[in-house]
């Protein structure tokens, strides 16, 4: 044993070595701004995406009798001054306006209308495939006068609340499913322009360039018109995805090829190229990763104009229709000033809109501080 | 006799290579002249022995280099290389490289290795130094199984590294480890070219003399010729067998070493190794400070390239190219005045 010791001092301690994406993350876990854009936009995903079902108390069509009801206000404390641990509502009185000849509700404190948690509710499919009715929280479910409206109910007295986190579903996923279309025609077209150059990178610059110059909502009429008005609400959906990237890759284009063509100099790519490399193997093996940090930058920070261009078509009547819900189609709800002067809880899904890109700078900008993609490394 | 030794003994030769860069202007892209990089280049390298490339910057010393290993694509010339890799019994057999086709190029391409100037760009900064190193056996269709750790292993140990770094990434080595890596690449497919571009110029002093060496060490151990591109005159001498002398894509003279750098024959030549410092403080130096800028290959000077700078220069030489002659047996100049003038060597 005692023979060995010396030998085995000489074996090295175990090797810690940091590869890239490791320093990435090192980087990036000390920026507090971007790590709460990282929970914001993943707690988003996860609420709106994944489980929608479970964290909205009503289904998307689920229709009340109270129409243009307003919001109701959590209360612990009621009017006698008890305080109670499980959080109540209060419920609604219609009542006829007769200035305006129209319908409002007042507070009506004498009826009292609990919160409950992990309440039986409406049944669902959960992820499209298991049989669930257990939502996050709900009103009494043995009662079936009681209703929790949080952000009020819009024109058809469906619960905003509710049809804000399905909304939320589409709305995120365009931004993604459409960015990351977008990477890939810009990626790869960017990178076949910059490493062959010649009349391939002239025809697809000119193309970019012509993408660039366009206007974009014209563009999206045109695009959007050409969708057969009898195809089902999902393809839709897939259509105005593959719009959406089609009109945006450009820009992701021209940086990718400028990557390359800086890249493509690199001595560790001519080594390559000497032993005989192939062009796919130089493409993927060498220059696409070396700008794929650059790019996963551009397209985070990409993804909330993806977002709010979703909005706005959906707004503009372009985009997603009705029975399909984001929010782009719920603001489409407030498109006149009445709605606006007397059910103003019908624009809460502005706020969500603001804080989703607000999050996916903050995450992006930290992202690009990590990556350092204009740094030396 | 002699003579037929001499020739089988050859492993590469390369006869007017030229490789011009073509001027576009305006918005049709057309050409307007060439840059004449490299402009009738004759050399060859024997088995075994380096071939010093040397000249200013700017003079076609890279773009050779690159044109023989084909990353850049002749305008005119042949490259004769004597490979082993396309007769199925493995007997040597002359080949121009500018005739083989894509996949007999990367058949031959086992046998020629590059090693680049500089440290950090020469390495993929997101590859591990076992990537990296195994690349060229990946690039071959050797697979990444147990023996091409094994040849990893090997190489590094060769070079002086530490194999159990091989996972660690390129940007936690020193500039002259990560030549090392660099140097273990080019060895990885066993070749018998390595052309070496200015393989130390980016070290420091201290790591250039470790570097050289094991150079010269490789290549007593694996027998491989080298075609050594440097502007450094002193390191050139340090490892070269026969220098070759360019100046605006111009080889204007080959010799041996003791032989160029003793007695050269063209003026360049005395101008540059007037340049190589002397380890001698009393040592009266007479350095020849040379007018101007090397010429511009794009737009090169009538008669001899060298004229407007040179100091011997006669009505001759402007007017008339100077042939590239073999003035002395193995010692090829071009100049007019080549004989008659009595240059200074070191």
């Amino acid at each position: 044993m005692t023979a060995n010791e010396p030998n085995e001092a000489k074996q090295p301690k175990k090797q810690i070595s940091q590869s890239y994406w490791n320093l990435v993350w090192w980087r990036f876990k000390k920026n507090k701004l971007a790590i709460a854009g990282a929970i914001i936009v993943l707690s988003f995903y996860f609420v709106c995406a994944l489980f929608a079902e479970f964290f909205a108390p009503y289904l998307l069509e689920h229709k009340s009798d109270y129409l243009e009801a307003r919001p109701q206000w959590i209360h612990f404390v009621d009017p006698e001054g008890h305080f109670h641990l499980r959080p109540f509502v209060y419920g609604l009185e219609k009542k006829i306006d007769p200035m305006l000849r129209k319908r409002t509700y007042i507070v009506d404190t004498s009826k009292r209308y609990s919160i409950y948690f992990f309440v039986h509710g409406e049944p669902y499919k959960l992820f499209g495939l298991i049989p669930m009715d257990i939502h996050l929280f709900g009103p009494d479910p043995k009662d079936p006068e009681a209703y929790v409206f949080l952000f009020g109910t819009d024109r058809l007295g469906r619960d905003m609340f509710s049809r804000i986190i399905y909304g939320g579903r589409l709305s995120l996923l365009i931004g993604l499913l459409g960015q990351i279309m977008t990477i890939f025609l810009g990626t790869v077209l960017g990178a076949i322009s910059g490493y062959y150059g010649g009349a391939v990178d002239m025809f697809v610059q000119r193309v970019t360039e012509f993408l660039a110059a366009f206007p974009d909502i014209p563009l999206f009429m045109a695009l959007a018109a050409i969708i057969p008005p009898q195809w089902s609400p999902i393809w839709v959906y897939f259509m105005l995805t593959l719009i959406l990237a089609i009109v945006r890759w450009g820009g992701l284009a021209r940086q990718v090829r400028g990557m390359v063509l800086s890249l493509r100099e690199r001595e560790y790519v001519l080594a390559a190229l000497s032993f005989g490399a192939s062009d796919r193997r130089v493409l993927f093996r060498h220059l696409i990763p070396g700008a794929m940090s650059h790019i996963i930058v551009i397209a985070t920070l990409a993804i909330p104009s993806m977002i709010l261009a979703e909005t706005a078509l959906s707004w503009l009547g372009l985009g997603l229709r009705p029975p399909l819900t984001s929010w782009g189609v719920l603001l489409q709800e407030v498109s006149n000033v009445r709605a606006i002067r007397f059910a103003p809880w019908l624009l809460t899904p502005v706020p969500f809109v603001i804080t989703t890109v607000l999050a996916y700078n903050m995450l992006g900008d930290g992202l690009r501080d990590a990556l350092d993609p204009y740094g030396s490394r | 006799m002699a003579e037929q030794e001499r020739r089988d003994n050859i492993l590469l030769e390369v006869r007017g290579l030229k490789k011009y860069f073509p001027i576009q202007r305006g918005l049709l892209r057309r050409t307007v002249g060439y840059v004449r990089a490299v402009d009738d280049v004759s050399l060859y390298v024997r088995e075994g022995e380096t071939l010093g490339l040397v000249g200013e910057s700017g003079c076609g010393k890279t773009t050779t280099g690159r044109c023989i290993i084909r990353l850049y694509e002749p305008t005119a010339g042949q490259i004769h290389f004597k490979t082993t890799a396309l007769s199925p019994n493995g007997d040597p057999q002359m080949v121009d490289l500018l005739s083989l086709d894509k996949e007999r190029m990367k058949t031959v391409r086992r046998e020629m290795a590059m090693i680049f100037q500089d440290p950090i760009n020469s390495l993929n900064p997101r590859m591990t130094v076992f990537d990296i190193i195994a690349e060229p056996m990946e690039i071959h269709g050797m697979g990444r199984g147990p023996e091409v750790e094994e040849t990893v292993v090997r190489l590094l140990e060769h070079v002086g590294l530490r194999p159990e770094h091989m996972l660690r990434y390129p940007h936690e080595f020193s500039g002259g480890q990560r030549q090392r890596i660099g140097i273990a690449r080019a060895l990885a497919l066993n070749p018998r070219l390595v052309i070496c571009d200015e393989p130390v110029s980016a070290l420091d002093v201290s790591i250039q003399a470790q570097t050289l060496n094991l150079l010269l060490d490789l290549q007593k151990d694996f027998g491989l010729s080298y075609i050594f591109i440097a502007h450094d005159l002193s390191v050139v001498q340090h490892v070269s067998d026969r220098v070759a002398v360019m100046y605006v894509g111009k080889v204007v003279e080959v010799a041996d070493v003791e032989h160029l750098y003793s007695r050269p024959l063209h003026p360049y030549t005395e101008a540059l190794l007037s340049a190589v410092p002397k380890p001698d403080p009393l040592y009266k130096s007479e350095r020849i400070l040379m007018q101007g800028d090397v010429a511009d290959p794009a737009n090169p000077p009538s008669g001899c390239y060298f004229h407007p700078r040179c100091r011997y220069a006669q009505p001759i030489c402007e007017r008339e190219a100077p042939e590239f002659r073999e003035l002395e047996p193995d010692h090829w100049v071009a100049c007019h005045r080549a004989g008659e003038l009595h240059l200074k060597g070191v």
